[in-house]
């Protein structure tokens, strides 16, 4: 099947997401659709998969115009999706999942369960995708999650399968499977849309390429361009695609964290037994898989959560039961991971924003009233010194770009002297320029001899901060690595599987 | 592997307490505990322990008072207690089905212990302890199809707090219908249009306009209750004249041959009118349409995870109205038990309540038709007791009168705890 997009615009009042795009698919091509965060990626997709109607511009299946009113139409005609957030039902079967919407039925509308679970058992047997169909979704690793995903696009008999943003929850083992997966549906003839913003996969798996930006084709690439070229297109000018960073001069051990241990509401051990010390001047990552722990780990060390054991020590005093104001008070600057929910109130402006932890300083306030002009001052200075592009002070930070709402939080964090940073997925959702800039902030900071830690699931962003990484994987640090470790070797301890053992075939059957 | 500096720790997980496990522990404690004194109190404050019961509800000439010695009955329950408590004092009180019987143990001789010490010491005219089962029955029936209705409502993602609304148009309009066709069976189609117009409004404002579910349901209740008084009212009480509208015939009870000489259980269950019949059908019938069939599983989606729901095709809107106006079908079936089902003629306020404690079985029943159905029978259990110790006079009527209430909260806090509710109850689905 060909799918042909013409002149496809999609405008949400006066934003224009999608500005005439033009894009062919051929039969049995895997074709990447590079971009950046925001550049109109997925917009376009939920065009192609009947979730949004276009104001402009038409889509051909085999020369045929079609409209999609809704994702049944898209389905009909052989799309399928895997979305970025996946579209399961947590609590139901991989079976339920997969049959839903197409059911297998003993005929007056009950549920043929057992006709469901054999479909899904020939389905996963042919394409080579090992899934359980009887276990409950909310229990599978992402990564398996992914897999139920593929397969009910293929049970729907999609010719032409939509990945958008597969690879962001996956190991590089996961990634690398998934790989396989792609070229072996690409074998048998199943068309493939790969949108994604990282390179390395684009030029790994990648027949053609289109890069989109701003909502506009921008160009299209072979795979055998060079990763700064690609880079060029994406973003619009030449990108420094390392972070200059000189040795760390590595000092005393300023936070230590010794026999954490975190229990969930429902009773699970998220964070198991976890001890490391962040030295002044270093930047230790935290690499691993979402959902290994690192969240829990590093609500336990601000105060947030409550610990079952283990303890805190910031310069060898116990903090672990003092709570955030005071440990922000006394030097901790906390960036954290989910920043329209933990770092700033969308509907205040950007001036009170820069001063959410900061406005009992008094500098800020007096005798219970605000501060304001000095409140405006800071405001106008932070501004200038981490650029962040908003039209006034005055601004709601939910009216910013996702880079501009981040530099708001690292601003406010920096504006105070550190002992030690944590900061939880800096550059999640974040354009490239604000990218380059955080992380050289953040590289700056460390050199003012700042303990920084680092958590992040993006290896590529692991490697270009850290001095020293902890890999964490099922709440515990499966193992503390330099810097030059390879790709392979922390891709297993992000597994799971220990060091100087290689992954078995059925490796992930064992963690299901 | 040279840059490893440091080996992964070995695999035993660390030895942290739950603390899900000592709040447990702490809870079973306290309850056990407060149980024990009352109950040894209770035995100790006993005067006469000669109490008399029936095992039917009502004293009658074929079932006469029967004399019964409570100090034994009083002493066995005071060992139970003792015993859970000491289970729990040193963690070893059993989990799973086993931890649940003996909880029910527990349950059952507290009540026990309290019936000897309530029926003990009275004068003058001595009140016997009855059959709970036959009240029970009656009084959580209209509950439980109320709980079928909310059940279906936010399995589907729409809060239905109107309930009681539904009840009151039910009862209402089964009256009238009934009364106008002369015919109680009339009653039960009443009952059904009245409620599945109150559920359309709920699906208009909610589905349609995306109201406030919450603000929804209380403004519907109150509409009902304006409504239904002020259209009660305006029926003559000329018996010539309200014959015709508000003064129906009632369902007759139906014996089931062989069922119904069951003792003790028997005349409790199957000694019934047609809609008692009805509800039982009905938890059968939901439970079976929510997870055996293709409409269940879409509707659980729906309530779950619209959007993925939206991505395979499924109308999320049309399944949600579908569900409600199902659910409006069982609530009005509900009301009518308060017309036709019980007393006959419609009086203002006629359900009580008791729709926001249909509201409550739905959730301490984790939104499970068959648990909502056991959270019914408790309250029911609960407002017979009630209705029954008004007859010993041994404690205050006002108290009583509060204590199917007070159980309400202490159940759904304190048993039932934190449970999920399906993910996307409550919210509007929007596309995009």
């Amino acid at each position: 099947m060909k799918l042909e997009i013409r002149g496809l615009t999609k405008r949400f009042g006066s934003f224009t997401a999608n500005d005439g795009i033009d894009l062919a698919i051929e039969p049995g091509e895997i074709h990447c659709l590079l971009g950046e965060n925001g550049a109109g990626k997925s917009t376009l997709m939920n065009m192609l998969y009947g979730l949004l109607d276009p104001t402009e511009g038409e889509i051909l299946v085999d020369g045929e115009p079609v409209t999609f009113a809704s994702p049944s139409d898209a389905i009909a005609a052989g799309i399928g999706m895997v979305h970025q957030h996946f579209m399961l039902v947590p609590v139901f079967t991989v079976a339920e999942n997969v049959m839903l919407g197409r059911e297998q039925t003993r005929g007056a509308g009950v549920l043929n369960r057992k006709a469901a679970a054999d479909r899904v058992r020939e389905l996963s047997q042919e394409h080579g995708l090992r899934v359980e169909p009887d276990r409950l979704v909310e229990d599978l690793p992402v990564g398996v999650q992914q897999r139920v995903e593929i397969l009910k696009a293929l049970a729907n008999d999609a010719k032409v399968l939509i990945l958008d943003e597969p690879t962001a929850v996956l190991t590089p083992q996961e990634i690398d499977e998934l790989m396989r997966i792609m070229r072996d549906l690409k074998a048998r003839g199943t068309s493939i849309i790969f949108i994604t913003h990282k390179l390395r996969e684009v030029k790994a798996v990648g027949d053609r390429i289109s890069v989109i930006r701003r909502g506009k084709v921008v160009g299209t690439a072979s795979p055998d361009a060079s990763e700064a070229e690609l880079a060029e297109m994406m973003v619009g000018r030449s990108v420094q695609l390392r972070v200059d960073k000189p040795q760390a001069e590595v000092g005393e051990a300023v936070l230590s964290v010794e026999g954490m241990t975190v229990v969930d509401p429902r009773g699970h051990q998220v964070v198991k037994d976890v001890s490391f010390e962040a030295h002044a001047g270093e930047v230790l990552g935290i690499a691993g898989v979402q959902g290994n722990g690192q969240t829990e780990l590093i609500k336990a060390l601000m105060g947030l959560v409550k610990p079952d054991a283990g303890t805190v020590r910031l310069d060898g005093r116990d903090i672990t039961k003092q709570g955030p104001r005071k440990s922000l008070a006394a030097g901790i600057g906390y960036i954290p991971e989910d920043r329209s929910h933990d770092g700033y109130v969308g509907t205040f402006s950007v001036r009170e924003n820069l001063v959410l932890d900061l406005y009992r300083n008094a500098e800020f306030s007096r005798g219970g009233a605000l501060a304001l002009e000095a409140i405006a001052r800071n405001a106008t200075h932070r501004i200038d010194e981490f650029d962040i592009r908003t039209e006034s002070a005055e601004t709601p930070v939910s009216a910013l770009s996702g880079g501009n709402q981040q530099k708001v939080v690292v601003a406010r964090e920096f504006s105070r002297p550190l002992k030690v940073l944590i900061a939880s997925q800096p550059t999640r959702g974040v354009d490239v320029g604000s990218i380059e800039f955080i992380h050289k902030r953040i590289v700056a900071e460390r050199d003012q001899g700042t303990a920084v830690i680092i958590v992040s699931t993006e290896l590529d962003e692991i490697y270009a901060l850290s001095d020293r990484i902890a890999v964490m994987y099922d709440g515990r640090i499966a193992g503390v690595v330099g810097p030059d470790i390879p790709r392979e070797e922390i891709g297993l301890l992000m597994a799971g599987a220990g060091p100087g053992v290689a992954a078995p075939a059925g490796e992930e059957a064992t963690h299901e | 592997m040279s840059a490893l500096v440091e080996a992964p720790p070995t695999q035993d997980v660390p030895q942290v307490r739950d603390r899900a496990d000592v709040a447990r522990q702490i809870r079973l404690v306290v309850v056990f505990g407060l149980a024990l004194v009352l109950l040894l109190w209770m035995t100790l404050d006993i005067k006469d322990p000669n109490v008399t019961y029936l095992l039917t509800e009502k004293r009658s000439k074929d079932s006469p008072p029967k004399p019964l010695d409570g100090t034994w009955v009083s002493w066995i329950t005071v060992a139970i207690s003792a015993v859970a408590l000491v289970l729990a004092a040193v963690n070893r009180y059993p989990r799973r089905w086993l931890g649940g019987i003996l909880s029910l143990v527990v349950g059952l001789s507290f009540y026990a212990g309290f019936l000897m010490w309530a029926y003990a010491d009275q004068e003058g005219f001595a009140a016997s302890i009855a059959n709970p089962l036959p009240g029970t029955v009656r009084i959580a029936a209209p509950i439980v199809l109320g709980a079928l209705a909310g059940c279906l409502c936010e399995r589907a993602g729409v809060i239905n707090i109107a309930i009681e609304g539904q009840f009151l148009m039910g009862a209402f309009f089964a009256s009238v219908a009934a009364s106008l066709a002369y015919s109680a069976e009339m009653g039960l189609v009443g009952g059904i249009v009245a409620g599945v117009l109150m559920a359309s409004l709920l699906g208009v404002f909610a589905l349609r306009y995306q109201m406030n579910q919450v603000v929804l349901g209380v403004v519907l209740v109150a509409l009902a209750t304006g409504l239904t008084t002020f259209l009660a009212g305006q029926i003559p009480t000329d018996p010539a004249v309200k014959q015709y509208f508000n003064d129906p015939p009632i369902l007759k009870p139906i014996s089931i041959p062989g069922l119904a000489d069951i003792p003790v259980i028997g005349p409790a269950l199957f000694q019934q009118n047609l809609l008692i019949y009805v509800m039982y059908g009905s938890v059968v019938l939901v439970t079976f349409l929510l997870f055996q069939t293709r409409w269940g599983l879409r509707v659980r989606s729906v309530g779950e995870h619209p959007k993925a729901a939206d991505t395979v095709g499924i109308n999320v809107n049309r399944v949600r109205w579908q569900a409600v106006l199902l659910g409006g079908v069982f609530a009005g079936l509900g009301g009518a038990l308060y017309t036709v089902g019980s007393t006959g003629a419609f009086d203002r306020d006629a359900s009580a309540g008791t729709g926001f404690i249909a509201l409550a079985a739905v959730i301490m029943g984790r939104w499970h038709p068959v648990g909502a159905t056991f959270a019914g029978v408790f309250f029911g259990f609960m407002w017979n007791l009630q209705n029954q110790l008004s007859f010993a006079g041994k404690l205050p009527t006002e108290l009583l009168g509060a204590a199917p209430y007070l159980a309400t909260i202490v159940a759904v806090a304190g048993f039932v705890g934190r449970v999920r509710p399906p993910a996307a109850d409550g919210e509007p689905y929007v596309k995009g």
